[in-house]
């Protein structure tokens, strides 16, 4: 570390030296004096103004960031006494008359002196300042990209995850299986199963980009899981969706009761010779919108209020994730095992309207 | 074997228009195939293929009640191979949506597979391969005199593959799936009345499922516990406990004898304890003098 810093402190020596011979060179142009002792001055004055600059920030400014406004009288100071100091340095080391007495014979010239110096002093700090600050927010916003980009991992992740549940392959190969038999059958029939086929999927890969749709959106896309369904299972699979029409416009995040549906489904009624009934709810009471999916199917041997769960455990653990992202605390999801032989699973949280 | 007799078949698949479809697209492709039954859950097609004893077996893998897998299994398990009755075992073709045992990894075909949705071209295919089959095994059956049904080769290579499908390699030291539990079980918690009683897996002769209950026993007592057999076996060492039925399991160390009767059930006998325990023919394989 201390040889690290040695290097940028050796780093910022050079470039001082070098911008106090461009000045040089550019007094030797337009001045009357010659390059040699332009070059004493310059460097004897630069170089102390640097110096005290250097010194200055690292000793008066622990915290850049907090003190900038020492700057106001750090680089006055820092400039005026390099400039004094580099100037008594140089004559001494030319040997020449005592400079100062420029002061009375040129004052205009010898005021410009000092004023480049400030200048100088002062212009080289600003660049110095804002490499810095720049290297500073480079780094936080490197840290911040790298905390962004694992959360967008994470997201990525778990929505290819939902993705892979809700386009799972049974699904999506038994429906398509059964449609292939009825466009030979009937094709109106075969038509409208399309239909709900492209509603179901669009909402699926639709779902990750908007936080929000209508409950009447939201069955209505269960309504076209469940025709899909129910083109499979035959008289297997009864359903009722009950929808109270002052909830239709209720905001609710998509596709939320869709994992619940799919469980019924298939862990309740695909299991059962006889198949079953599922009906979906929604009811609204003290500001708090609750939905509910019942079946009669077989009934879950587990306690699926349980967080840890067993079989089945990705769509219910997305809907538990995805109630605390939106409600935290005040979404709740509820299984009561046994209600007609079957499962009833409630998902309670705030109406936005 | 009668020539006249035309090959007869079972459908066993829960979704009424895919049933349909296959019926349809098979007395296209092989009309002289009849199909003798269409079953829509797995319990049925165990009872209606024991009951008519198909040439010929379409499972659906996904179904109500049991899984194509599981009642293929039970159907092998139960098939009469001696005796009057006895039948070939039938050439079993399972039809799937979604292959996630990839069924077509195994090097012995005993059984074909379909993919959902079924395309006449791979319906085809598998149609010759079992008419082959067919005239195959009644060649067998024609230049053997009177062979006894020593061994059923069809229903032995089914019975290979089913093992591999289940996971029921348990025992041998050559099958790592099940081999280690990450925890094996200590302590079974079994309740009676309002005792919980502690009984060390050490103790433990033997877990057979009973209805909704596991019959948990030892040398001196008998306990029921509600957790399933299933869940429990990947709790305990593979090594030590081996399946030997679909419900039960026993402590390989306390297997006293292993004998089978002259209708080729198999039974087992535990150090301990005098009730005898079917082993089924999954299962059986384990058992070989050295």
């Amino acid at each position: 570390m201390r040889a690290h810093a040695i290097c940028f402190t050796l780093g910022r020596f050079i470039q001082a030296a070098t911008l106090n011979t461009v000045i040089a060179l550019g007094l030797a142009v337009f001045g009357d004096k010659e390059f040699s002792t332009n070059l004493v001055y310059s460097q004897c004055i630069g170089l102390s103004i640097w110096g005290l600059l250097d010194g200055g920030h690292r000793l008066l400014m622990p915290d850049r960031a907090a003190q900038k406004h020492r700057l106001i009288w750090i680089v006055p100071l820092g400039a005026t006494l390099g400039y004094v100091f580099g100037t008594l340095v140089a004559n001494t080391l030319l040997n020449t008359h005592n400079s100062f007495t420029f002061w009375a014979s040129e004052p205009r010239q010898a005021l410009g002196f000092l004023v480049l110096s400030l200048v100088a002093g002062g212009g080289s700090t600003y660049y110095y300042m804002s490499r810095e600050q720049l290297a500073m927010a480079r780094e936080d916003r490197a840290h911040a990209d790298a905390q962004t980009e694992a959360a967008q991992r994470h997201a990525a992740e778990s929505q290819l995850k939902l993705l892979q549940t809700q386009l799972e392959p049974h699904m999506l190969f038994n429906t398509l299986a059964n449609l292939r038999v009825l466009i030979g059958l009937d094709p109106t029939r075969a038509q409208d199963m399309l239909d709900h086929l492209v509603a179901y999927l669009r909402a699926t890969l639709d779902a990750s980009r908007t936080t929000r749709h209508s409950l009447q959106a939201e069955f209505d896309r269960l309504h076209d899981y469940l025709e899909l369904m129910a083109v499979r299972m035959g008289p297997r699979l009864r359903y009722t969706l009950d929808l109270p029409p002052e909830l239709a416009a209720q905001p609710v995040p998509p596709l939320l009761l869709q994992a619940l549906v799919e469980n019924s489904i298939q862990h309740g009624l695909e299991p059962q010779v006889e198949g079953g009934a599922i009906t979906i709810s929604a009811c609204q009471a003290d500001g708090l919108l609750t939905l509910e999916v019942a079946d009669t199917g077989v009934g879950s041997q587990i306690d699926l209020n349980q967080p840890a769960l067993r079989q089945g455990s990705f769509g219910l653990a997305q809907v538990r994730e995805r109630l605390r992202t939106s409600y935290g605390d005040q979404g709740t999801i509820n299984f009561i095992a046994g209600y007609a032989g079957g499962t009833r699973a409630s998902i309670t949280f705030p109406s936005e309207i | 074997m009668n020539h006249t007799r035309p090959p007869t078949a079972l459908i066993a698949e829960d979704e009424p228009l895919l049933a349909a479809a296959l019926q349809a697209e098979l007395a296209k492709l092989w009309p002289e195939l009849r199909i003798l039954a269409c079953v829509g859950d797995g319990d049925s097609a165990v009872a209606q293929s024991l009951a008519r004893k198909p040439d010929v077996l379409f499972f659906d893998i996904r179904m109500p009640g049991q899984s194509g897998i599981d009642a293929a299994a039970a159907l092998a398990d139960a098939w009469e191979t001696q005796g009057a009755d006895a039948a070939p075992f039938p050439a079993l073709v399972f039809v799937t949506a979604y292959d996630q045992y990839a069924i077509n990894a195994f090097e012995a075909q005993a059984i074909d597979y379909l993919l959902k949705p079924v395309q006449p071209d791979r319906l085809k295919k598998t149609v010759s391969k079992l008419q082959l089959a067919l005239i195959q095994r009644a060649q067998a059956a024609t230049s053997l005199i009177a062979p006894a049904w020593s061994g059923d080769t069809q229903l032995d290579a089914t019975l290979a593959q089913l093992r591999h499908l289940l996971g029921a390699v348990s025992g041998p030291p050559s099958d790592a799936s099940r081999a280690n539990p990450v925890v094996p079980l200590q302590v079974i918690q079994a309740s009676v009345g309002a005792t919980i009683h502690m009984v060390p897996v050490e103790e433990v002769l033997c877990f057979e499922a009973a209805d909704k209950y596991l019959r948990v026993l030892t040398a001196e007592r008998e306990y029921l516990i509600r957790t399933p057999l299933k869940e429990l076996q990947a709790q305990l060492d593979a090594q030590v406990f081996w399946q030997i039925h679909r419900g039960t399991v026993v402590r390989a160390q306390a297997i006293a004898s292993v004998s089978r009767d002259e209708a080729g059930k198999t039974t087992l006998q535990l150090r301990g304890l005098k009730e005898k325990f079917g082993v089924s023919r999954l299962y059986s394989h384990l058992f070989k003098a050295m």
